[in-house]
């Protein structure tokens, strides 16, 4: 009872102190003077149409760069810690006692990962231009990963390909970063490819080769996770 | 000012599932729950620095054949806290990845979800 009036006190606590923040938020009219800024250089600062890509990627390029890293640290500490010790007969067992799966999901998967591995290049390619981006795009990938893994639980992926492809972007983004310093007017400067026609597929400097590499990084990465979680789940089924 | 403007409902819509997410915290006993509770936080926050960006009768920021280079300062919402968004929901995926993969260790050991079984730690 006790413990109950205490959660019932905390969460009107926090209703209470959200209240005076509603009442004093007006509402914006106008942009900031920051903001102000990154849209009135947007042709010739960064070169890209979507002006969230552009700061993601330029003016708060070492952000970005430290998240991936952080989504990186994430995927290694995952497949530490879940680390799998199994044998090919516990694993012969454990499909034996599974449901066979349908042959719908199994022609439908087959059909539809290569348009979703499509789509998901289209949407970082594209994250100068529309609204999406490297992370957007490398999750979808990993949903069409999910998609294959649903359709046949025995799949299984090469993890010293997924490593490859992780560590390659990651290490093509950090040495893109340093180019910028090297050739351009610091680390990650964007102006060292020609930015091109503004608001075309080719424009935007360094932008979508990083926004690619980002995409392919995040896709790898979250199909690691996404693989180390199921191979553990199966150890705990037998 | 009325609070059925778009910012308004955002906002509070933020609020609500903070609360929602605190409760599903402090009450579920499943650890799977919990980490849904997290979850659920997690987008309340994000909704609300999103609202917060959003500048009365404008677009999103991207220069294309709806919003001209020109005009673009004065039909376009604040930029920079939606990239700071993209950053944070990252963030919130590698610790919801986190949790569920703590979540499944400490099934292994336990072959339980319940948080009630888990005392080594209390005092």
């Amino acid at each position: 009872m006790l413990k109950k009036g205490l959660i019932l006190a905390i969460l009107i606590g926090f209703s209470l102190m959200f209240i005076p923040l509603i009442q004093n938020f007006h509402g914006n009219d106008k942009l900031s003077d920051l903001a102000k800024y990154y849209t009135e250089n947007a042709e010739h600062g960064a070169g890209a149409a979507n002006i969230v890509t552009a700061i993601v990627i330029t003016y708060r390029g070492l952000d970005t760069l430290g998240e991936v890293v952080i989504l990186f640290l994430t995927a290694s500490v995952i497949g530490f810690f879940l680390k799998i010790s199994k044998s090919e007969k516990d694993e012969t067992l454990r499909f034996s006692k599974l449901r066979k799966t349908s042959e719908l999901l199994e022609t439908a998967t087959k059909a539809l990962v290569p348009t979703i591995f499509m789509f998901g290049v289209y949407i970082f390619i594209n994250g100068h231009l529309t609204p999406g981006g490297g992370f957007q795009g490398g999750a979808v990938i990993a949903t069409g990963f999910v998609l294959m893994l649903l359709a046949n639980p025995q799949f299984k992926v090469n993890h010293k390909v997924i490593e490859y492809i992780e560590s390659l972007s990651g290490f093509s983004f950090a040495i893109l970063g340093a180019l910028g310093a090297i050739i351009g007017l610091g680390f990650l400067d964007n102006k060292i490819l020609p930015l091109g026609t503004f608001g075309e597929l080719l424009s935007a400097g360094i932008i979508p080769v990083i926004y690619s590499f980002i995409g392919l990084k995040v896709g790898a990465e979250l199909s690691g996770i996404v693989e180390t979680l199921s191979e553990n789940q199966s150890e705990i089924e037998i | 000012m009325s609070y059925f403007s778009l910012e308004y409902i955002a906002m509070i819509t933020g609020f609500l599932l903070i609360v929602l997410g605190i409760w599903a915290i402090l009450t579920y006993k499943n650890l799977l729950k919990i980490v849904i509770g997290f979850s659920l936080f997690d987008t309340g926050i994000n909704i609300i620095i999103v609202s917060i960006a959003y500048v009365k009768n404008s677009t999103a920021p991207i220069i294309d054949s709806a919003v001209s280079l020109k005009d673009a300062v004065n039909k376009i919402a604040d930029p920079v806290p939606q990239a700071l968004v993209l950053t944070s929901i990252v963030i919130g995926l590698g610790v919801t990845a986190l949790m569920l993969a703590y979540v499944l260790k400490l099934y292994q050991d336990k072959k339980t979800l319940d948080i009630e079984s888990f005392t080594d730690l209390k005092w």
